[in-house]
């Protein structure tokens, strides 16, 4: 199954085959994703029967996901990160898109920087990844850049860390009554 | 209650009886359904399990109008000091049921988000195990409540810093 | 006087009123006009001799249905709100209220902030994560065969949709394929569920908007149901049934009885439900136009499920993507138009109707044969074999202690829950645990899409919509 090869693809790779794929970049059959793909140069993808999956970086991602909108990815589906840890980019994003009229599913991962996890935000182009954006920043601390409201959506406010990192212990915490004031 | 009627001696007890009963009777719960557990609490009180047997299908959403706060589901960190305030807000006497694995110990989340168990932020009277306990088994809780009652005092001490 | 006087009399104002005012009265049309004759009939300006004329006939006289403007203000059909009107509110008037996390509305503990100018709705906040388990962090530490008692967990109202699809996922990086009686034992268990899934959402809804006798009756069907499941797998909710590999056991016994019971019954109560709901103008009223999104909306907040198709939107992942072998079945995705809570219903109501017709496929052609695979990898030795041999008993107690391995790699598996768009995105290590685990649950997208719903309408509708987009909490938080 097609699935298995999609593993974790880390940066080396991703930016070897980058290296090797750019002097005869060849693009995909499928026009509508050869159109999403061609303007970035940093995207490499995987065909599956019902899916397609584009590995972009953090700088083309944004521009990525509009040309998506305009191919027909209208529906936006999800967004979560994904801690690797070890690997280098320690963190992705995972951008899930779907389009109707031509059942068609489209995933865009994101490799992200673990020092300094800046990603933009594509609420401007996807205004349902507002709440999504929020929650893989809360969860992961990786921040949106240019998202309108970047606050901890499942977390209390001032809660210290980021749970779903997999530095993050696994066990419980002791309850804090740290905002009991503050709730009406 | 029925004072003048009783012979001498028995006023006090009799009295006592008297109200445990009472409160028996029409024990208003305040809606705090959190989780799975919930479904099965208002399972409990829907039409086939039908808690209106025991005077007890009035759910209040003002925890002023409740004696009993069944907790039905699992208490994450965010929702601790709000439970704690419906609880404060709650007139005495009051009770607490923990229904569900969630609600006494955490159940399966041993984890970041969740309270080991509510007893560390409201005291409880009584667990209800199961994972959702059926509607029978919360049933059991609530009688095993209401015998706790009958038994008990009509005032209960006050633990200051806590009640 | 007679009532049939009465009536007489009103007939002929009726007919004088009609024919009045068309002839001289100085009428401004629309809403200028309205407002400025509802004014001089308050103040008593002197220009009221002008309107006067038109209820000559005397103050006491019933008003005929159709006449002028002002008298529609008399009479109190048109009510207009000067408050409405009034563009000069400004942000100090405004109030804000919070709604939750407790409140009496059934739908757990969501907490909205909402922003009121007068009864109108302007800006609404949901706050969410009180509800928040962390499941997505406990999956990563559970094994493959465990991860369907977590998933089963976060949408409680149809725990069998959550299984599938992580089941679904994890067989995709495993590659293994399911006998086809445990696929339609899936499919089974599934269908069965979004019944159970909208009969409780017809009683909330129900109850939500003031008919209080719906939630009483949509737990009756519900319970029938709920029965079932607890025969097939042991517990009324969180089954964890559905495994990666199969379906943890074989139907019981004359489950075909059961659910022949089940198809008799559950249409009987749903027509009940309708009898009750379509023509009640109540329940019209408060669903009609209320709490409107519109297909593109539903694209870019990513609202799928019934409330996409209430809008018009043509798109079931059991016919885009079939999944478990759905596609053998024959059934139609109900549409609707307007995308109103009133159209929600129907999708809903009509959903019921295809899955039980889904159900009724299967009790006919339910074939025969294993229910889990036979992939040694997934699935331990029969019983009998491991009475026989030592290696059936350690690769048994492998299994269920250290858990198998899955290939490392990433998947992505939806399923249609009840409620849209259920998706499960796993990544595998390569070990005997995921090293990742996410739900992509389809309330959390609807909750997001409140704001657009409900922003400019009544906040008397707000319960009602909120109610028919039917988040489930622990969808939403996980
Ligand atoms: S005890 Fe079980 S059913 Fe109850 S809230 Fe917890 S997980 Fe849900």
């Amino acid at each position: 199954m097609a699935d298995e090869e999609l593993t974790e693809q880390t940066a080396e790779e991703a930016v070897a085959e980058e290296a090797s794929a750019a002097p005869e970049r060849e693009l995909p059959e499928q026009a509508v994703l050869a159109a999403i793909v061609e303007p970035h140069e940093s995207a490499t993808w995987q065909i599956a029967d019902d899916e397609w999956v584009v590995m972009v970086s953090a700088g083309e991602y944004h521009s990525l996901a509009a040309a998506a909108l305009v191919n027909g990815f209208a529906t936006f589906i999800d967004l979560c990160g994904v801690d690797y840890f070890r690997a280098r980019p320690r963190f992705e994003v995972v951008l899930t898109l779907l389009n109707y009229d031509d059942p068609m599913r489209l995933r865009v991962r994101v490799g992200v920087d673990g020092d300094e996890p800046v990603v933009p935000s594509v609420t401007d182009v996807y205004p349902g990844a507002n709440f999504y954006e929020r929650e893989t920043y809360d969860l992961f601390g990786i921040d949106f850049s240019g998202h309108p409201d970047l606050t901890r959506i499942l977390m209390p406010d001032d809660w210290e860390g980021y749970p779903l990192r997999k530095d993050y212990a696994v066990g419980s915490v002791p309850i804090q009554f740290k905002d009991a004031h503050k709730v009406q | 209650m029925a004072g003048e009627v009783s012979p001498p001696g028995v006023l006090l007890t009799t009295l006592e009886k008297g109200v445990n009963w009472a409160r028996t009777r029409s024990m208003w719960g305040a809606v705090f359904g959190l989780a799975c557990c919930a479904i099965e609490m208002m399972a409990t009180g829907a039409a086939h399990n039908d808690l209106g047997r025991f005077g007890m299908e009035v759910f209040r959403a003002s925890p002023r109008q409740a004696d009993l706060m069944i907790v039905a589901g699992r208490v994450s960190q965010k929702m601790a000091p709000v439970l704690r305030q419906v609880y404060d807000q709650m007139s005495e006497p009051k009770w607490v049921i923990s229904m569900g694995a969630c609600a006494s110990t955490g159940g399966m989340f041993n984890n970041y988000a969740l309270v080991q168990g509510v007893d560390q932020v409201v005291p409880v009277d009584i667990y209800v195990p199961g994972c959702p306990p059926g509607p029978q088994s919360l049933m059991h809780g609530i009688l095993t409540l209401h015998e706790k009652v009958m038994d008990g005092e009509i005032r209960r001490p006050v633990i200051h810093g806590v009640g | 006087m007679s009532d049939k006087d009465t009536t007489e009399e009103q007939q002929d104002a009726a007919v004088a009123v009609e024919e009045t005012p068309a002839v001289d009265a100085p009428m401004e049309r629309g809403e200028a006009g309205r407002r400025r004759l509802h004014e001089m009939w308050v103040a008593g300006t002197e220009e009221r001799a002008d309107v006067r004329h038109f209820t000559d006939e005397g103050a006491q006289e019933l008003l005929g249905d159709e006449g002028p403007d002002v008298l529609a203000i008399q009479r109190g059909t048109v009510v207009e709100d000067d408050y409405e009107f009034d563009d000069s509110v400004d942000a100090e008037e405004r109030q804000i209220i919070n709604m939750g996390p407790q409140h009496p509305s059934t739908h757990g503990v969501l907490r909205l902030q909402i922003e009121l100018e007068g009864e109108t709705v302007r800006r609404v906040k949901p706050i969410i994560g009180y509800l928040h388990t962390g499941m997505e962090k406990t999956g990563e530490t559970l094994t493959w065969l465990q991860g369907p008692t977590n998933v089963t967990r976060m949408d409680y109202l149809s725990p069998f949709h959550n299984e599938l699809a992580f089941s679904l996922a994890v067989e995709k990086l495993l590659g293994v394929d399911i006998p086809e009686r445990g696929q339609v034992i899936r499919i089974l268990m599934t269908e069965l569920n979004r019944v159970s899934s909208h009969l409780l959402w017809i009683a909330t809804q129900g109850m939500d908007i003031g008919a209080i006798s719906m939630m009483i009756y949509g737990w009756r069907e519900r319970e029938l149901v709920l029965d079932f499941f607890e025969k097939v797998t042991g517990l009324r909710m969180n089954h964890n049934y559905i495994r990666p590999g199969g379906v943890a056991a074989d139907l019981p016994d004359g489950w075909e009885d059961d659910i022949e019971m089940l198809l008799r019954k559950v249409p009987e109560g749903v027509a009940e439900y309708r009898e009750i709901l379509d023509e009640n103008p109540i329940f019209l009223d408060r669903t009609y136009g209320v709490g409107v999104i519109t297909p593109a909306e539903c694209r870019a907040y990513g609202v799928t499920g019934p409330a996409a198709r209430a809008s018009g939107i043509d798109f079931d992942l059991r016919k885009a993507f079939p999944y478990s072998g759905i596609d053998k079945y024959e059934f139609e995705v109900p549409l609707g138009k307007h995308g109103d809570v009133l159209d929600r219903y129907h999708v809903r109501i009509a959903e019921i109707d295809q899955s039980l017709g889904i159900v009724r496929q299967i009790l006919e052609t339910m074939p025969a044969g294993d229910y889990r695979t036979a992939d040694r990898k997934v699935t331990p030795p029969p019983r009998k074999r491991i009475d026989e041999s030592m290696e059936a008993l350690i690769h048994h107690f492998k299994i269920f202690t250290s858990g198998f391995q899955v290939p490392a790699g990433e998947a992505w598996q939806s399923v249609e829950s009840p409620r849209g768009e259920l998706g499960v995105y796993v990544v595998s290590a390569g070990g005997a645990r995921p090293w990742r685990v996410h739900v992509r649950g389809p309330s959390f997208a609807h909750v997001q899409a409140l704001p657009v719903a409900m922003t400019d309408s009544l906040i008397a509708d707000a319960v009602a919509t909120l109610a028919s987009l039917d988040p489930v909490l622990g969808d939403v938080d996980r």
